[in-house]
């Protein structure tokens, strides 16, 4: 077990600075940050010189990387396009879009797992198409439509929720925006866990189980729901990862300060440290939540042993 | 058994760690709101400098928080003193200016002679990256402590034309005779600043001091501003409210959203899509005027194919090809005005606006547009783009509506079509570098209301925003005359002279000025904009606060 977590660790190390690099090549790529600056206005060449210099920006783009990547490991994440740290960017945002990956993650457990659950055992029958019709829907309407269409209705016609989320992103407003960032992987949880249970209700240890006259609860919960996880959870540790990244429109519909909008405002202001910086961290995320996947395997089932 | 067990584990941490970042959130701002207006904002691009801010979001917090010298009537956009006793000149070259006595900033300390002096010094310093430094190129000693050339190293601290004679009066000599110089300094680039500026610039940056109306109590960053009236300010714009709260939102529909659920009073940006039923949602509470920012299509003057002979007359049919009204009704929604001249509404006539300088260039006329294209030779290799950026402002729309409109006259729907560049840093980067082809979309948004300021920068040879590349000597002279004469109507007369030029010589297609919009709850009244279209805060009341 040890060998292997060393191993896979080892792994990331190419997959980190490879990742890294096309980000920081591609930002780089998008036109000079300094020019937009000045806004409709040509820049003064003295004054974008000075501002060129004090970002690095004046020496050739592996030099720029390697200067770059140097920072970053003496914890220097750079600087955003208003003068704030990157770090002091990060530390704001991280937490607020954990807590609603958070959010998000515990409904799509719960409810995509109930789904699929109640789906699985009543094949065929009124239950299972009505999740069947629903997990369609879900998948076929867009984040944005079901956010903008939850906010007006929920947040303005009902008044049931506030319809942007508060400064600090306090948990209770970040359920309408959870709901809408667990739609469609909701969906996928719910089908995938309907397949898995339905397979394994015909699975022979699961009429044995019936036959030693063990009850039901005990028969659902434990042999047939236990053993039917092993799929949902590789989706959903690596959707931990997707979801703190894929929050950019959710976050941005229900005004949360968080990774997906520093994300979008260092883009639209081209400001390669903060969406360098931002990538890095998910990268790290992205690696360690298929890691931990991978490990969970061992726990769910005692057949996988990692040498 | 021991699969399960660890399996409690991991739910039990996701648990903890769920409750450990739900106490973090308790960081909500404490405190009564009442009678505090909350009005939507967008992060501002650059740290909160008064010589660093150019764009609005910024300028909107510089305005509140600053007592410039002069400042801009919200109604009339004329320079009124404020900050100043006198601005006198016999030369129109050196200025003396008198600072009004026991002015102080909202930390205390008093507001003197150095407190301009000292920041328009660092504004003008080229280490200090300052990106208005251009607004103190016309003061003596520019040169040397901001190099022209790139990469070369100041000479000098100071500017030599700024001189402190005592604690409330100082000196400015400028290179060259320029009457109307005194009105720009109404442009918070020209703000005093506080000795902590200098001290501890780190700390100042965080929680910005000034010596205007309001006076910043926090400021956390990409996400909100709390404003409260400063109880040192003693000028003519004494705060109606019991503060200010600006609110960072991601998107300015959510702001929308919030402002009609009741939770923001005060949102200047109408996303587009809300536009045609902002009225009726609002119950009225909404208005739309000109701003002082006009766009216009370039045309690349330094391409032969462009400049030739008779190209002037093809430049001239292109703009009488457009039907303004009709664009600017179906795309913005009313909320663009067609431009008549190439300044704003917002200067007024005694400013130098004109409804009628532009003659019959601005008038959408099919048949003498076709006539007077083909007159001049036909539009260069019977085909042109219109450039512009794609990430920002939905100009795809009206683009394709202009290019819509010529076709149309032309009776060829080939020989127009948008060209889109993908980020505006790249657009901008290309016709910095001279590299347009074609024409391309531009805009100017003023920096003060004045004649000036829609015209040198834009159409001087040397201007710093000659984005066409024009080059008209006369033109030159004019603008140089009219710098020269002390009299404000007669110059402005010169200006619009200068102006006459340029819809003979078309070097840009006025289209439109851009309206400025607000929108506001039923808990405040009183809401304005000025001529930057930045909302009144200081004349907006709470009702039952």
């Amino acid at each position: 077990m040890g060998r292997y977590v060393i191993r896979r660790l080892l792994q990331m190390v190419p997959v980190f600075i490879g990742t890294t690099f096309l980000i920081f090549v591609m930002v780089y790529a998008l036109g000079d940050p300094v020019a937009a600056m000045f806004g409709d206005r040509a820049p003064d060449p003295a004054t974008a010189a000075q501002i060129r210099h004090d970002l690095y920006l004046d020496h050739p783009l592996p030099l720029q990387y390697v200067h770059y990547m140097g920072q970053i490991f003496t914890g220097h994440f750079g600087k955003s396009a208003t003068g704030q740290p990157v770090t002091e960017l990060m530390g704001t945002a991280f937490p607020v879009t954990l807590r609603l990956t958070l959010v998000a993650f515990a409904i799509e457990a719960v409810v995509g797992i109930g789904l699929g659950l109640l789906a699985g055992l009543r094949r065929g029958r009124f239950a299972d198409s009505s999740v069947l019709a629903f997990t369609l829907l879900v998948v076929a309407i867009p984040t944005f439509v079901t956010g903008y269409l939850l906010q007006y209705f929920v947040g303005l016609k009902w008044g049931l929720a506030n319809p942007a989320v508060a400064e600090g992103a306090p948990i209770g407003d970040l359920i309408l925006p959870g709901i809408v960032l667990a739609g469609v992987s909701l969906a996928y949880v719910a089908r995938l866990t309907r397949t898995s249970v339905a397979e394994n209700s015909r699975a022979d240890y699961l009429r044995t189980a019936v036959a030693k006259g063990l009850p039901r609860r005990r028969v659902v919960t434990v042999h047939l729901l236990r053993n039917s996880l092993i799929p949902v959870v590789t989706f959903l540790g690596t959707d931990i990862g997707g979801l703190m990244a894929g929050a950019v429109v959710t976050e941005r519909i229900f005004n949360i300060h968080g990774v997906g909008y520093q994300l979008y405002q260092g883009i639209l202001r081209q400001n390669p440290p903060t969406v360098v910086g931002f990538v890095t961290i998910l990268v790290l995320i992205f690696l360690a939540a298929n890691l931990l996947v991978d490990l969970l395997y061992a726990v769910l089932d005692p057949r996988i042993r990692y040498a | 058994m021991r699969g399960a067990k660890s399996a409690k584990w991991v739910i039990g941490a996701a648990v903890v760690a769920l409750a450990a970042t739900a106490c973090g959130s308790g960081s909500s701002s404490g405190g009564s709101d009442d009678g505090v207006v909350r009005a939507w904002w967008g992060d501002p691009q650059n740290p909160l400098e008064p010589a660093n801010t150019n764009e609005v979001q910024g300028g909107k917090v510089l305005d509140m928080i600053f007592m410039d010298l002069k400042e801009y009537d919200p109604k009339t956009g004329k320079a009124n003193l404020e900050a100043a006793d006198s601005i006198t000149t016999t030369d129109q070259q050196n200025f003396t200016i008198k600072v009004k006595p026991n002015l102080k900033f909202s930390d205390g300390t008093p507001v003197t002679a150095s407190s301009f002096v000292d920041a328009w010094n660092y504004g003008a310093l080229v280490t200090n990256k300052q990106l208005n430094s251009y607004f103190f190129a016309d003061i003596d000693g520019y040169d040397a402590v901001h190099p022209a050339k790139e990469g070369a190293a100041p000479t000098a601290k100071t500017m030599s034309g700024l001189k402190v004679v005592d604690d409330h009066t100082f000196t400015v000599k400028l290179t060259q005779k320029f009457s109307t110089w005194p009105d720009r300094l109404g442009y918070k680039a020209f703000a005093p600043l506080p000795k902590s500026f200098f001290t501890d610039h780190a700390g100042y940056l965080n929680k910005p001091v000034g010596d205007g109306p309001y006076k910043i109590v926090s400021y956390t960053k990409g996400s909100s501003m709390k404003l409260v009236p400063n109880p040192y300010y003693t000028g003519p714009s004494k705060p109606k409210n019991k503060g200010v709260l600006l609110k960072v939102y991601t998107d300015s529909n959510t702001a929308y959203a919030d402002l009609q659920a009741g939770n923001l009073d005060v949102l200047d940006d109408i996303p587009a899509e809300q536009l045609s039923h902002a009225k009726s949602d609002l119950g009225g509470r909404y208005l739309n005027q000109p701003a002082g920012i006009i766009q216009t299509i370039s045309f690349p003057l330094n391409q032969k194919s462009w400049n030739a002979p008779g190209m002037d007359k093809v430049r001239l049919g292109l703009s009488m090809a457009i039907d303004r009204k009709t664009i600017t009704q179906k795309i913005f929604q009313g909320t663009r005005t067609p431009a008549n001249d190439l300044t704003s509404p917002v200067l007024g006539t005694a400013g130098g606006y004109s409804s009628d300088i532009a003659g019959d260039a601005t008038t959408y006329n099919p048949a003498k547009a076709k006539q007077l294209i083909q007159e001049g030779g036909g539009i260069p290799g019977g085909h042109m783009t219109i450039g512009y950026n794609a990430d920002s402002g939905s100009h795809k729309q009206w683009v394709d509506a202009v290019c819509n409109s010529i076709n149309n006259v032309l009776g060829n729907d080939k020989a127009c079509v948008g060209a889109p560049t993908g980020t505006f840093a790249d657009f901008r980067n290309q016709i910095t570098k001279g590299q347009m082809t074609q024409p391309f979309r531009s805009g100017w948004q003023m920096d003060y209301p004045l004649i000036d300021d829609f015209l040198t920068p834009l159409y001087a040879s040397d201007g710093s925003s000659n984005d066409s590349h024009y080059n008209n000597p006369q033109f030159d002279a004019l603008i140089k005359k009219a710098n020269a004469e002390p009299d404000t109507a007669k110059a402005t007369v010169l200006y619009q002279s200068a102006e006459k030029l340029l819809f003979k010589d078309m070097p840009v297609i006025p289209l439109w000025y851009q309206n400025g919009e607000a929108g506001w709850s039923s808990r405040v009244s009183n809401v304005t904009e000025n001529a930057f279209s930045y909302p009144v805060y200081t004349d907006i009341t709470v009702n039952n606060g």
